[in-house]
């Protein structure tokens, strides 16, 4: 099923056009920071610091006089790239192990199936923190970290849309004319989770970027001075309430961004009529 | 004339297609319904039988418009009637027995607690009263044992207990109309004509007026007085059955009839050309592109033209159709069946058994194992066909499954070509596994949701033949001409096609692979009958042009007479009549053989006295004897139990697996059937 020939008939709700809108710009300022952002995220300005957004300082400024606009565009890519890479990664391998524990099932199936279900024991943060902690700070640890923690959910639910397709008999007369076991996965069943995986893609990237700046806000995420929208809660929090805008923008974009990815995924998931229903 | 209960007036009901266009499924439809008639309403797939059914309790389905037309019940338009009087009505005056009812039935509720609820809304009755009304209607519905069935869940009911389960619930609040939609479909033969017996009874005996919905003639000629033949949304033919079933004066009913394969005849049956089209212009006739009648006038759509008291019909050229001589079979005969002994068998089974493992949380038991496929031996000569037929259960498909490679037997023998084939398809070769193909019964799931036909037919070529995608090409079109399908149906994907035009593509697939041998595993049983014949004729052509061997599974007697040389019959995994196709039809000796042919409903002898109506199908298949004894009529007591039947040899091979002597049986078929032979 092609999107294209369902864009041409359906209307989209306003919402789509919002959470679509939203997170076209945000990739647009990720993509074209460098001219997007009027000043260096990490140059300090001594003599305006803690100013108000005004019209040089869109956002206002921290209490190095760091242009908190410039600050949050390049915030963006840190956010976009770290989780678009993490939840691609997440659900190619999670996608991979995911069809193929479903056709092999047996012994493979339960071996694989149970060291995920180990891991989904582990409560999320828990897992993070001891990912972190273990092997240090960087954005490559931290990929590492929301792969770990967000590939167990798609492996689970990309088995469930597999094992429909197993017993259909186009995979037995597969089966029958003899083809090699990676044909059967490869060729005959991987097109048919494409949509489900599409979706997944959407929703884990949403997750993602939520939980990056949650580890970030905990000091565990990319080390400063790399511009980061968690870290940068983090550090102006304090003054929540004499310079709100410090904390506020980048929580902003921060919400922006998952919602948009969030409403994204969604129509994706309408539009290719997968069954949200039966994820986890 | 009885008392009117309901009146369809110029009813068009439309379901949305695209942004703004309503599409009408219902066209004008004008029905009176009176206490104690039975009205039957007949139609291919996509017809708008199932929404005019729904449509008599004032339903339409969530994204449904009513376009124009009312539903009178009575005096009340049962469309725009308040809630709670539409709630009153429905069930206590108009009630609806639901396709599949075994889905309709709530799993988590007894049987009797459903009944109840009808039973306290609908006529007040609690406690006592409700228990004994309960336990009334489930002896009415033939249950031996009503008070044991009561208090059963759904899902420990067969799928025909389910089903007069339904009409129980649907009987609670003594309506005065019943609508049944497809009430047999997906049921056995023999349960069937029992439920249809069951309903003819009920409508006698209270004068309770039915409308059934089915897709099978031979139903609605065993059991309904008049018929509506329905086709793309219109009424195109109206009238007796005994009139619109002799003598048709629609193209469409004609066609439709002519599609139907005959018990009596071992010829194949004429399919219809084309298929059905949602209606686009509402001005032609809606049969217009697939009429062989048609003339210029037929751009104006016909009206509904009374004949007689008896018939109407939708057709300006009614006369000509009516005159014109039947073709009705396809004039070609089928091979006769070779001499036993003249030819090697291609296909052979020797003893085969399967059993199946018995799901348990008791893990460090042995597990226990069900047996499906008792000792069966089977062979299929070059070029014939050979029909395995049996019900739901008796190992029709394991059979399959087991020649196939994918269930390993318990023991016994494969051979094709007198080669021994290994039980796992994994470790056969290559030869081996080009040799047996299998056609599959379910459409939808035996083609690729994501690969375009081309891609479908090229995969065989490969593997068999190592072709590359451009040298299979050619051999992709040849034999999708050869399938009636054309090049455009190249770059398809699955779900652009309909039933029939799937089922052709998993046919060419086996046919590229060159196979000796094609199991074909109820490949038509879940198409149209107009879609059947035509599936039919090309199987039966193919194999003609390459002379391949055909095991034929299906449950449906008509089809296997149409196109089989030889027949065995399966019971409980056991083969108990083998032998030709014509001698297995029509001297069949085994009770359950004859059993099965007198429940085969036909559009033109009237239901034959059941041999089994009164005895409530009992599931479990006893252990030892004759596994068919409990639902024998003439078992003898003890040695039924006891021993194992022997198998007796007839004249031309003919087996039959039986302690009765060859007399016996066939003073019991003469019982049964009256059959004059």
């Amino acid at each position: 099923m092609s999107l294209r020939t369902h864009i041409g008939n359906i209307r989209l709700p306003w919402a789509v056009w919002l959470g679509g809108g939203l997170l076209i710009v945000h990739l647009i300022m990720a993509l074209f920071a460098a001219y997007v952002a009027p000043y260096s995220p990490t140059a300090i300005d001594t003599a305006h610091i803690m100013e108000p957004p005004s019209p040089s300082h869109w956002f206002g400024t921290d209490r190095y006089g760091r242009d908190i606009f410039s600050r949050v565009v390049y915030g963006g890519q840190v956010a976009l790239l770290i989780s678009l890479v993490s939840a691609a990664i997440s659900v190619l391998v999670g996608g991979f192990l995911g069809v193929t524990t479903a056709y092999i099932g047996g012994v493979f199936d339960d071996t694989v199936m149970r060291i995920i279900d180990a891991m989904i024991a582990i409560p999320g943060v828990l897992l993070l923190l001891v990912i972190v902690t273990g092997l240090g700070s960087g954005t490559a640890v931290i990929v590492l970290a929301m792969v770990l923690s967000y590939l167990p959910g798609v492996v689970r639910v990309i088995r469930a849309t597999a094992l429909e397709y197993v017993p259909r008999e186009f995979m037995l007369a597969a089966r029958v004319r003899g083809e090699h076991v990676w044909h059967i996965v490869w060729v005959e069943l991987w097109p048919n989770v494409l949509d489900v995986l599409f979706v997944e893609f959407a929703m884990r990237a949403s997750w993602i970027v939520l939980s990056v700046s949650g580890l970030s806000f905990l000091g565990f995420g990319v080390n400063p001075p790399i511009p980061d929208w968690g870290l940068m809660v983090s550090e102006n929090r304090a003054m929540l309430v004499t310079a709100p805008w410090g904390a506020l923008f980048p929580m902003l974009a921060v919400s922006t961004l998952v919602v948009a990815l969030n409403v994204v995924s969604d129509e994706i998931a309408k539009l290719l009529g997968v069954d949200r229903g039966a994820r986890i | 004339m009885n008392e009117l209960l309901l009146t369809v007036c110029d009813l068009a009901i439309g379901y949305p297609h695209g942004a703004q266009q309503i599409r009408p499924v219902l066209n004008g439809v004008h029905l009176q319904i009176r206490r104690g008639d039975r009205i039957g309403i007949v139609g291919e797939s996509g017809c708008g039988k199932s929404t005019l059914a729904q449509a008599l309790l004032g339903f339409v389905r969530d994204n449904g418009v009513r376009m124009r037309g009312s539903v009178n019940y009575g005096s009340e338009e049962l469309f725009g009637l308040a809630p709670d009087r539409l709630q009153a009505i429905r069930g206590a005056d108009i009630a609806f027995v639901p396709q599949n009812a075994g889905q309709s039935l709530a799993p988590h509720r007894t049987v009797s607690d459903q009944i109840a609820e009808v039973l306290t809304i609908h006529r007040g009755m609690t406690g006592h009263v409700a228990v004994q009304r309960i336990n009334a209607l489930l002896t009415q519905m033939r249950f031996a044992n009503p008070t044991q069935i009561a208090s059963r869940y759904p899902h420990q009911l067969s799928g025909g207990q389910q089903q007069r389960i339904a009409l129980a619930i649907a009987l609670a609040g003594e309506p005065k109309l019943l609508v049944l939609d497809e009430p047999t479909t997906g049921l056995d033969v023999t349960t069937q004509a029992q439920l249809l017996a069951l309903i003819h009874e009920l409508s006698r005996d209270t004068q309770l007026a039915t409308v059934l919905v089915s897709h099978d003639l031979a139903v609605i000629a065993q059991s309904c007085q008049r018929v509506l033949v329905m086709y793309a949304g219109s009424v195109v033919e109206d009238g007796e059955v005994s009139h619109i079933f002799r003598q048709p004066s629609h193209p469409y009913t004609r066609g439709l009839l002519a599609a139907i394969p005959d018990i009596t005849q071992a010829r194949l049956p004429v399919p219809l050309p084309g298929q059905l089209r949602h209606m686009v212009d509402s001005t032609q006739c809606v049969f217009l592109d697939r009429c062989q009648f048609a003339q210029p006038d037929c751009a104006v759509a016909p009206p509904l033209i009374q004949l007689t008291p008896q018939q109407a019909v939708r057709c300006h050229h009614w006369q000509t159709v009516t005159q014109q001589v039947d073709r009705k079979y396809d004039t070609t005969l089928l091979p006769p069946v070779a001499a036993a002994s003249a030819q090697a068998p291609v296909l052979q089974l020797t003893a085969l058994s399967a059993t199946y493992a018995r799901p348990t949380w008791q893990w460090w038991r042995p597990t226990k194992t069900i047996p499906v496929v008792q000792q069966v031996d089977l062979h299929v000569q070059a070029g014939q066909t050979c029909a395995l037929v049996g019900e739901s259960g008796s190992g029709k498909s394991t059979v399959a499954r087991v020649i196939a490679g994918l269930h390993p037997p318990l023991h016994g023998d494969i051979t094709v070509d007198g080669m021994r084939l290994h039980a796992d398809v994994a470790q056969r070769s290559a030869p081996q596994r080009q040799q047996v193909q299998l056609i599959f019964q379910n459409p939808d799931g035996s083609l690729n949701p994501r690969h375009t036909v081309a891609e479908i037919l090229y995969r065989p070529q490969a593997v068999f033949f190592g072709r590359t995608r451009a040298q299979a090409l050619p051999h992709s079109r040849d034999m999708l001409q050869k399938m009636r399908l054309d090049d455009q149906y190249l770059e398809r994907l699955p779900r652009q096609l309909s039933g029939g035009e799937k089922q052709r593509v998993a046919i060419a697939r086996a046919f590229l692979a060159d196979p000796t041998v094609i199991v074909c595993d109820e490949i038509v049983s879940a198409l149209d009958v107009s879609v059947q014949a035509a599936v039919l004729q090309v199987l039966v052509d193919m194999q003609r042009i390459h002379g391949t061997a055909l095991l034929f599974i299906s449950h449906d007697l008509a089809v296997v007479r149409a196109i089989a040389q030889t027949v065995a019959v399966l019971f409980a995994g056991q083969i108990c009549e083998h032998g030709p196709a014509e001698s297995v039809m029509t001297t069949p000796h085994h009770p359950y053989t004859i059993m099965l042919l007198s429940a085969v409903l036909s559009v033109a002898k009237p239901m034959h006295s059941m041999a089994a109506s009164t005895a409530d199908p009992v599931q479990a298949v006893p252990a030892g004897g004759c596994p068919f004894r409990h639902r024998c009529a003439i078992a003898i007591a003890q040695r039924c139990a006891d021993q194992i039947p022997p198998v007796q040899q007839l004249a031309n091979g003919h087996q039959v697996r039986c302690h009765h002597p060859p007399a016996v049986l066939h003073a019991y078929r003469q019982d049964i059937l009256h059959l004059d032979m």
